[in-house]
Parts: structure tokens; C-alpha cells; sequence
């Protein structure tokens, strides 16, 4: 039961992280369908920092990945700022694109690395079990990652974000009709970059935790198993507000943390399923939850349409 | 010395073979309301855009309280002073009402909003000038004469001293506009100087205290209304004399041709029905206008009359055959022509040629294709020139002209000219005028009353008040879906149609 909630907790945490990155960058009006693979770059960024930092702070260990993951994420994710403020280019095309980049950048790049190191290794895997150790804290056999409490300060931090501060004003403005934010003085390419590069930066935190859930060696070639995509399944049942994006987070992250742990549950155990099953549940729910909520979902009225000062 | 609150003189604007403006001087008194008057293409928007900073003008210069100001975009406008109602509202839809006058120049502590502060200035503006809003309300649930509201909350928030009203009367009710003819009195006695550009004048007439008068990119002259006449105003925007009223004789009504009992048709938007159990006759040789304030299941109507949509329940018959579940293309060789409302999306097709977009509804016709199948490109070419010959629509290329490239107007008559052509039983012609200038206006009519005269049945659906007033034999008022009320265009007055159009006022009607 324990494990449950913990793996529940850690997994929701990775989701919550991705989804408000999505959120952001939709509010902003830009549809980021890439995060699946700025999480795969967030994650590398911070699992050289595992790798190669020799600190032996825990508080210097997490802030340092944790700030390469961010930094990692937003870099890469500015190909799509790029690409669809400043050229306009289809949103989901780009998105696409920098999912299939990133999994095989990283494991490309991941590769060289170690063959560098020996020649012998052509292995697409980097190893922090040293460093996964300071992000936990064991509490009565219970895994506290530091993860979860940044998960839930991210919930608060965007909510507040978003509906008491003047940015979050403009931002939503924005994804929601340009050409009134434009007409009061707003820069509507300034404020989508603005969504981008923070839903980069939380997607790459979303990676970093991903990687750091349950393993403490990750092979690049694997990417994050569709959680990218899931967040922005998370993202849509919690109709773009955080609050409600946490509570969908812990939904799908329970579920999937029953293919974790369901051997632990003499009931599920005695249903002799599959482990197939349980790892399918999921993307199932998800496909099901969205099948049903979907119609009523209001997104912002101007995302994946790109900004055209010129016509009004 | 005469104070002017802002001054544009001798603008011109050039753009590729075109001079937009072409020496144009507007001066604006303080605490005048001066109206801009002009059809479409006269160049209004393009001095607009100048004095927003939007274009830069080869010649000409702009004073502000007598000092020359250079504009280069519309933030040095706001600066200024210089607010505008744009035609079509820039408010942000699922935002509060708060909200959007706030935005872009919000009260804030370290970036944290302090509302109250907010709508405690917001609250004293609306009580000082008569602007009735709740602040808490969202735009998308409130209605369009309270929309408009905000937007001119969001000028005087800024503290703007030049308010400029684009077109602001289009969208409302007589009810409503007569309110905001009374804040812009308001507003001017309040010391605030007003640009009203219309082309409607009567309103000009009742509100403004001059005009400047603009054509085809030229400055016609600046009058003081008291002085002139609407024949003389209108006589000078179109350059030549108009004729306001239309011109038509006593209906001779026939068999009925359309039957509708009961439609209904469910919204695409929101989960209720749009249309509500409505049921009406158009018979031959009337014109029977469906009025309505934009959004209260016209639209929906339509899509179900022409087959877009599917009914809920209700039954449609057409010369006695029962059309209820034909198809599109059925209806249409049936004998319905339609000329829709967007004319962009569901009228032609922009990226094919005049020729091509003619004979959307009747390609398949043997005088179109061949029997093996193939288009009869020279049939085709010979139509297309025998139609534009006749409806005079006026492209760059002729019959091969891309659609897109056409103006609106021309765009409408090639409409007109194939839907009118097919020759049929039913025309629908849902708001033909929308956006065209005086000239194209007068034409669509005359063609609608010659269907008419002609023994066919139209319906016309329109928001214009003068529309309705003039051109129908019949007018059925919808609100919210339902029909409230059939009156005669010549014992009704625009005030009393407004009731209806808002839902102030009902009768049972019978088809």
C-alpha cells in the first residue's frame, strides 16, 4: 500500500510537472505537442549533472540537475518558438518534430559519450545511483522524492501565476485572442516566447523526474514511454486550470503505478491478469477519459493559430 | 483661434497602384462628436491606420492640441490619447468584463494584480457616464450593446481623450443604439472629442455635430449637419443621387411554395436548440424577411432550410413535395437557391476560378459535362461570360479571375448571378448586403424584387433595420429561436420592430 502511494505520488508528480509546462504554453497560444521529447532533453541535461558532478551535497546535487533539466528544456524547446512564433510554422508539424529529435539526439548523443570513454561501450545508458540517493529521503520505508513537494510548489506557483498576476493576464490574453492583447499594447511574440521556453524549462523538470522514479540507470533508446503525451491527456481532462490538473495527474498516476506494484495486492495478484494489462491501463484510461470529456473541453481560443500582425 | 484635439492634414498614403488617401485633412474639435463618412473603399480605414501608426504617410502631418506628433505605432497613439472601438470588439471572450478593461495597463504591486483598485475607478466611470456593466460578468455571457460598453470602459480607464467609433452602431438594437447616440452626447459634453465613422445617416444626422465626407481616397468636404440633408450628404459620399427608398409595387402573393412546420434545429455551439419550433409559409411572389438581432437562430435556420444541418423534428415541403430529408444537392436542383451568409465559407470556393465557382451547383448538368464525364470547358467558359455580362461583375481577368482576388461586392454579385440564374422556386438570400456599399446595395435589392415581380418566393434574412423595413412584403421577427411576432413593413416603425428584435414584446404567431 505504501508503494502504492509513493509510486502514485512520484509518477503524478512527473505528470503535474509536464502538464503545467503544456498548460502554459497553451495559454500563451501555443500548442506544444514536443514535450515528450523536451522531457527526454530535460532528462539528460540533468542526468549528466548525476553523472559527472561530484558534489557531495545533496541540496548542491538536486539544485544543480534540477536547473540543467530546466535549462536543457527550455533550450531545446525554443526550436519550436522558432519555428512557430517567429516562422509561423505548423504547431503540430514542429511538435512532431522535436519528438522524434529528441529521443534520438539524446540517445545518439548519449552513445558517443560512452564510447568515448571506452571504446568498448556502445550502450545508449547513463548510470546515477549515487545521485538518485539525495533526491530521497526514506521515511519509514516510505520514498519521499523532493520531487513531489516541487510538484505540488509548481501547482501553486502557476495557479498564482496565472489568474493573480499581471502576467498571467497578458499570457492567457494571448492564447486566447491576440489581436485584443496586440491592440492594448501587448507584444503577443514576446509573451507566446514567454510560454514556450516555461513549458520547456517544466518539461525538462518533468523528464528529470521521470528518469529518477523508480531506476537509477536510464537507456536513452527507451525516450519516456509516452508520458509526455499523457501529460497532455492530464492537461486537457484538467481543462488547462492547474488545480484541476493536479487531481487528473494523481487519477493517471495511480493507474499507472499499479503496473508497479499490483503484485502487492492479493485481490489484483488473484485476477492472475497479465502484466501487459496493467502497464496498457494507463493509456487506456486515458483514451477513454479523453473519449468522454473531450467535447466539453474549452481550450484557449487561439492556440496553434500563429500570430499574424498583419491581419486583423 | 479654433482648438482642435487632433488634426490630420493633407494625408496622403499611397500603396501599389493605389492612392488610399489622397490629400486628406480631418480636424477634430475638442469636445466635438465629427463623423467620418464614406463607402466602403473610400479610404476611412487607411486614415485610421495612419493616425493609429499603423501605416506611416508619405505626405501630411498630424497635431495633436496644435503641435506636430509623430505616430509610429499605436502604443505612441495610446499615448496620446487615442482610443478606438473597433468595429469587431477586441475583448477577450472567457475574461471577466474587469478583465479586459484592465488589460495591457493593469494596477499592480510586483506584478500581483490589485483588482479593487481596479474596480473601484472602473465602477465610477461607469456611473459618471451611464455605462451600465457588471465587472464581474464575462464577456461571452453578456450582450453585445453591454460588450460594447466595456470597450469604451477600456478607452476612458486610460484616460483617452479622442474616442473613435468605428461603425459601433451595426451590431445593436435600435434600443441600444439609441442609448449609445446618448453616451456619446455624454461623452462629448464631458470635454471628450469623438470620431463616429459610419455610413449611416441618419445616425450621423442625429449625433454628429459635422461630417468630413470621403470618396474613392479623396476629401469631399466637412460639413456642419445642422446645415445639410442626408440627400446632400448622401449625395456627396456616393457622387452621385441615390435612391433611398426602394422602389416597388404592392405584392401579388400566389400558391405557397414554402412550408416549414415546426422545424427545429440544435445548436453547433451550445447544447440547446437554436431553432424552436418554428413554422412559416413563403408564397410566390412575396418577399417575407426573417428580422433578428445576429444570433438568435437565424443562422441555424438557414442551415436547416438549405440541408447543412439536420432538423431535430419538423417538416419541410417545397411546391408540395416534402423535403424534410433530402439532400443538399436535391434541394438545390429541386428548385432552392441560397446565397449564404459567409459568403467566404460557404458561398465560393476563393481558390477557384470565377467560371469554376459559377457552376458549383450545376456541373453535373449534361450542359456541363460530357457523358464520358469530362467538363465542357468551352460550355463552361461561354456561361461564366454570358453570366457576367449580364449581373456585370467586374474582376481583373475575366471568367478565369481567382475568386479570392475579387472584391467583396463583385464576390456577391457572382453569388447573386448563379444562385438567381438556376432560376428558382425559392430564393434564400440570407443578409445579401452585408458589408457592401450603397451602390451594391441598391442593385441586390432591385435584383431581389425582381425574383420577386418574377413569381418566385423569397425569404430574406436579414439584421439590417433599414433592410427590413424597406425591401420585404412580410416581416416574421425571431428571438431566441422562436418567432414573436409577423408585422407589415407599412404599419410597423423601427421601434416597434426593435421591441420584438428584443424580445420586449410577443404574439402568438400562426404560419
Amino acid at each position: 500500500m505504501l508503494l502504492l502511494i509513493q509510486y502514485t505520488l512520484i509518477f503524478s508528480s512527473v505528470l503535474i510537472l509536464v502538464a503545467l509546462g503544456g498548460c502554459i504554453s497553451e495559454h500563451s497560444g501555443v500548442i506544444n505537442l514536443g514535450l515528450e521529447g523536451i522531457m527526454v532533453i530535460g532528462a539528460l541535461g540533468g542526468a549528466l549533472v548525476m553523472r559527472y558532478c561530484n558534489t557531495s551535497s545533496a541540496f548542491v546535487m538536486v539544485m544543480l540537475s534540477i536547473l540543467a533539466a530546466m535549462l536543457f528544456g527550455s533550450v531545446y524547446s525554443s526550436l519550436l518558438g522558432v519555428a512557430c512564433i517567429n516562422f509561423k510554422a505548423d504547431q503540430t508539424l514542429v511538435g512532431t518534430a522535436l519528438n522524434l529529435l529528441g529521443t534520438a539526439a539524446a540517445t545518439v548523443f548519449v552513445k558517443a559519450l560512452n564510447t568515448a570513454a571506452n571504446p568498448d561501450d556502445h550502450s545508449s545508458e547513463i548510470e546515477y545511483v549515487r545521485a538518485r540517493k539525495m533526491f530521497i529521503v526514506n521515511i519509514h520505508g516510505f520514498e519521499f522524492n523532493w520531487f513531489m513537494l516541487i510538484a505540488v510548489i509548481a501547482v501553486i506557483v502557476v495557479a498564482v501565476m496565472l489568474y493573480r498576476t499581471k502576467f498571467g493576464l497578458r499570457l492567457m490574453a494571448c492564447g486566447e485572442h491576440p489581436q485584443a492583447a496586440d491592440s492594448v499594447g501587448i507584444n503577443v511574440y514576446k509573451m507566446r516566447w514567454a510560454g514556450v521556453l516555461l513549458s520547456g524549462a517544466l518539461g525538462g523538470l518533468g523528464g528529470i523526474c521521470y528518469i529518477l522514479a523508480g531506476v537509477s540507470i536510464w537507456k536513452f533508446e527507451n525516450g519516456v514511454a509516452g508520458f509526455g503525451f499523457l501529460a497532455l491527456a492530464v492537461m486537457i481532462f484538467g481543462q488547462w486550470k492547474p488545480a484541476r490538473i493536479a487531481l487528473a495527474a494523481l487519477l493517471f498516476g495511480l493507474f499507472r503505478a499499479l503496473s508497479n506494484t499490483y503484485i502487492g495486492f492479493p485481490a489484483l495478484a488473484a485476477l492472475n491478469l497479465p502484466s501487459n494489462v496493467y502497464n496498457m491501463m494507463p493509456y487506456i484510461v486515458s483514451l477513454i477519459v479523453l473519449a468522454l470529456t473531450s467535447k466539453n473541453s474549452r481550450a484557449p481560443k487561439a492556440e496553434g493559430i500563429p500570430y499574424d500582425k498583419g491581419s486583423r | 483661434m479654433e482648438q482642435y484635439a487632433i488634426e490630420m492634414l493633407h494625408i496622403t498614403k499611397k500603396f501599389p497602384g493605389i492612392i488610399a488617401n489622397d490629400d486628406i485633412t480631418l480636424q477634430l474639435k475638442k469636445g466635438e462628436i465629427h463623423a467620418l463618412l464614406g463607402e466602403n473603399g473610400a479610404g476611412k480605414s487607411t486614415l485610421m491606420s495612419v493616425l493609429f501608426g499603423l501605416y506611416q504617410p508619405e505626405e501630411g502631418t498630424i497635431k495633436k492640441d496644435g503641435v506636430e506628433v509623430r505616430i509610429n505605432n499605436p502604443n505612441d497613439a495610446n499615448d496620446l490619447g487615442i482610443g478606438m472601438v473597433h468595429q469587431h470588439f477586441k475583448l477577450v471572450e472567457c475574461f471577466t468584463v474587469l478583465d479586459n478593461i484592465i488589460l495591457g495597463v493593469e494596477p499592480n504591486k510586483l506584478g500581483f494584480l490589485q483588482k479593487q483598485e481596479a474596480r473601484e475607478k472602473v465602477l465610477a466611470l461607469s456611473e459618471k457616464y451611464g455605462l451600465r456593466v457588471d465587472p464581474d460578468a464575462k464577456i461571452e455571457d453578456i450582450t453585445v450593446g453591454m460588450q460594447q460598453r466595456t470597450e469604451i470602459l477600456k478607452m476612458l480607464y486610460r484616460d483617452n481623450e479622442i474616442l473613435i467609433f468605428d461603425e459601433p452602431t451595426a451590431v445593436l438594437t435600435p434600443q441600444e443604439i439609441s442609448e449609445l447616440m446618448l453616451i456619446m452626447k455624454n461623452l462629448a459634453a464631458e470635454g471628450k472629442s469623438i470620431l463616429f465613422i459610419s455610413h449611416k445617416l441618419n445616425e450621423i444626422m442625429e449625433v454628429a455635430d459635422r461630417c468630413t465626407v470621403l470618396r474613392k481616397g479623396k476629401y469631399i468636404g466637412t460639413v456642419n449637419t445642422k446645415d445639410t440633408t442626408p440627400e446632400s450628404l448622401s449625395a456627396m459620399m456616393v457622387g452621385r443621387n441615390v435612391n433611398f427608398h426602394v422602389q416597388k409595387t404592392p405584392a401579388t402573393p400566389g400558391e405557397v411554395v414554402l412550408s416549414i412546420e415546426n422545424m427545429t434545429v440544435a445548436s453547433k455551439v451550445h447544447k440547446n436548440n437554436a431553432v424552436k419550433n418554428v413554422s412559416l409559409k413563403v408564397r410566390a411572389g412575396e418577399i417575407v424577411c426573417l428580422a433578428g438581432i445576429d444570433g438568435n437562430g437565424q443562422s441555424e435556420f438557414v442551415y436547416g432550410l438549405s440541408g447543412l444541418e439536420p432538423l431535430v423534428s419538423g417538416k419541410i415541403t417545397l411546391c408540395g413535395k416534402d423535403i424534410t430529408k433530402a439532400s443538399i444537392r436535391e434541394r438545390s436542383v429541386m428548385g432552392i437557391s441560397h446565397i449564404p451568409e459567409d459568403r467566404h465559407k460557404h458561398g465560393l470556393v476563393l481558390d477557384y476560378s470565377l467560371e469554376d465557382n459559377l457552376i458549383l451547383q450545376t456541373y453535373f448538368g449534361p450542359e456541363f459535362t460530357s457523358s464520358a464525364g469530362f467538363l465542357k470547358r468551352k460550355s463552361i467558359r461561354d456561361y461564366a461570360n454570358r453570366l457576367i455580362e449580364q449581373y456585370d461583375v467586374r474582376s481583373g481577368q475575366g471568367a478565369i479571375t481567382t475568386a479570392r482576388s475579387m472584391s467583396g461586392g463583385n464576390q456577391q454579385k457572382a453569388i447573386i448571378a448563379r444562385e438567381i440564374d438556376k432560376a428558382p422556386e425559392l430564393l434564400i438570400a440570407v443578409q445579401p448586403t452585408r458589408g457592401l456599399d450603397v451602390g451594391a446595395i441598391e442593385y441586390i435589392h432591385k435584383q431581389l424584387i425582381a425574383q420577386r415581380d418574377a413569381g418566385k418566393a423569397v425569404l430574406l434574412i436579414s439584421l439590417e433595420l433599414d433592410e427590413v423595413m424597406d425591401v420585404p412584403d412580410r416581416i416574421l421577427v425571431m428571438y431566441e429561436g422562436e418567432i414573436v411576432g409577423e408585422l407589415d413593413p407599412k404599419k410597423t416603425t423601427q421601434e416597434e420592430l426593435g421591441l420584438y428584435m428584443a424580445g420586449a414584446k410577443r404574439d402568438e404567431v400562426k404560419a
